[in-house]
């Protein structure tokens, strides 16, 4: 694989592509875990689909070439800017808004995929990931996706933290009601990154699995944050390469590597309550 | 003549989201000055934490206005002089994976500002506070794994990590035990002491004839509202009128007790 990485582009944009999506998608996906808001990601990343049908299909229809993980992005970032708004509207039931746009998502895919000729080609790639999907230009915009993630969470750090902890006291303190709203920006944009390494369907795994694995081991939230980001990077490494060597897509063997750590920092934990618990009685 | 911080006038609220729209609150008028320390007092669902919470920003005024520092609350901007301890603490995320310090310095965030982090200043003033507290040696627990009077005495830390000027607390004690209720009583009167004005939801009648400077008792309407020697004087029938059922004082110490 190392020759290949060397003497193909491919394989070099999907591998560090794959990289940079191992940091950004636990580091984002701590303050969605955290928040209870996992299913935005799902939500998301099925309206992204919708955007990527869109791009397919304006493409075909005005003979031009649009790359179609830019209206993939712009989808996105809309849909979760209608999950803020819906959340508001509910507000007893915020967890409403995540159902709505998720069907919308789903909806809008199904239509501009039947409308969308020729994307049926690449829809397994979209759906699952794949290793050779990975574009310069798709390069490119993951790897300035990941330059606003960081800055944003760099820079923001203190006032993320306050609103995933206790969204109450940040209302008291007056946290600026835009940060909410970019951070769901953020999120899409994150979404819209993955969503070529791991693909649509599991792009929500991406981001939720390796941060639940670390809650397991971490007692802070910056360990948890680090570690979360050391976890996704060995799933999208050893997920990649079994991918390469097997030839198939990489959404499913990244993810069942996250779903072993998984496994693994579980049943750690189980086996160091027993050990306590024997400890105790022998005590 | 003492500076007003807050000016309640004629407040009224009722929750609309819920089925019968009975009014919470019914034409409120109150005034805490400077370096008071109010005690509002009432049976439970009396409306008290509804009145935090629109003091607070957090509810929004529908009948009314409330003025802090002479400014309307919406214009109000120094929300990082003011500490807030909600009732039970219940609000925060359960399980969340932060140590008691991640969270004590938290509280810092909108005195510090956008785009800067935490400093040596800030972390000596989170030890400060620890120890005011006599929770040093849980700064790296991790929060969850606390009990529900540790976790509380970690949020009193939180308010009062900025040296706030006032102090909003909607039953602070909840869960604690009674030497660190002592304990925490002894804070707050050293910090009335430095001129900090306090607003302090209570049920514990005898924190409020021990402590407060001023008394005022909720049940929907505004039933008392002066000062705490005033409010000793009323009899045990008004007392009874105002919480709807009867009401005995049970004295022990030096203390007396409010129980149905």
């Amino acid at each position: 694989m190392i020759e290949a990485f060397l003497t193909f582009d491919f394989i070099r944009y999907s591998v560090l592509s794959g990289l940079i999506v191992g940091i950004i998608a636990p580091l984002i996906g701590a303050f969605i875990v955290i928040r209870r808001l996992s299913l935005i990601a799902d939500a998301l990343s099925h309206v992204t689909l919708g955007g990527i049908a869109f791009g397919v299909w304006l493409s075909s229809i005005f003979a031009v070439t649009i790359n179609p993980l830019v209206t993939g992005i712009v989808f996105s970032v809309i849909g979760a800017l209608g999950i803020e708004r819906l959340r508001t509207v509910y507000s007893n039931y915020k967890e409403l808004a995540i159902p709505i746009i998720m069907s919308a998502g789903i909806a809008m895919g199904i239509v501009l995929l039947s409308m969308a000729d020729g994307i049926n080609n690449n829809l397994f790639a979209y759906l699952f990931g794949s290793i050779s999907a990975v574009g310069k230009t798709d390069f490119y915009l993951i790897a300035i996706i990941a330059v606003i993630v960081c800055l944003f969470i760099f820079i923001l750090y203190k006032e993320l933290f306050l609103l995933s902890f206790d969204e109450e006291y940040a209302n008291v303190m007056k946290a600026p009601k835009w940060i909410q709203i970019a951070f769901i920006i953020v999120v899409a944009l994150v979404i819209s990154a993955s969503m070529r390494i791991v693909g649509i369907l599991l792009v929500s795994a991406l981001m939720t699995l390796p941060v639940a694995s670390a809650m397991r081991v971490t007692s802070s939230f910056k360990q948890l944050m680090f570690v979360s980001v050391i976890f996704g990077e060995i799933a999208v490494i050893l997920g990649l390469v079994a991918s390469y060597y097997l030839s198939i897509s990489p959404g499913g063997t990244i993810v069942l590597v996250s779903l072993l750590i998984l496994l693994a920092t579980v049943l750690k934990k189980s086996n160091h309550k027993q050990r306590g618990e024997l400890d105790d009685q022998s005590v | 003549m003492s500076e007003t911080i807050f000016e309640v006038r004629d407040l009224s609220y009722v929750y609309t989201d819920r089925p019968e729209k009975t009014p919470a609150l019914k034409d409120i008028n109150l005034k805490i000055n400077k370096g008071d320390f109010l005690a509002i007092v009432g049976p439970n669902g009396s409306g008290k934490t509804t009145l935090v919470k629109l003091i607070l920003g957090l509810l929004s005024i529908q009948t009314g206005e409330i003025l802090i520092n002479g400014k309307r609350s919406r214009k109000f901007n120094n929300w990082d002089e003011v500490g807030y301890v909600s009732q039970k603490s219940n609000s925060f995320q359960k399980g969340f994976p932060a140590t008691v310090s991640e969270v004590v310095l938290s509280g810092l965030t909108k005195k510090k500002g956008l785009f800067k982090s935490f400093n040596k200043q800030d972390l000596a003033a989170r030890d400060r506070v620890l120890e005011l507290l006599d929770i040093k040696d849980l700064a790296d627990k991790n929060i969850s794994a606390l009990s529900g009077g540790q976790t509380q005495r970690v949020f009193i830390a939180r308010a009062l990590v900025t040296k706030p000027s006032i102090l909003v607390l909607d039953e602070p004690t909840v869960g604690i035990d009674a030497r660190h209720v002592r304990e925490f009583y002894d804070v707050l009167s050293r910090l009335k002491n430095e001129e900090v004005t306090i607003l302090l939801v209570t049920h514990d009648i005898g924190v409020v004839v021990d402590k407060a400077d001023s008394v005022a008792c909720i049940n929907e309407h505004l039933h008392f509202h002066g000062s705490n020697h005033d409010f000793q004087q009323l009899d045990e029938a008004e007392i009874s009128k105002i919480y709807g059922f009867p009401i005995q004082f049970v004295s022990h110490d030096h203390d007396r007790e409010c129980c149905s």
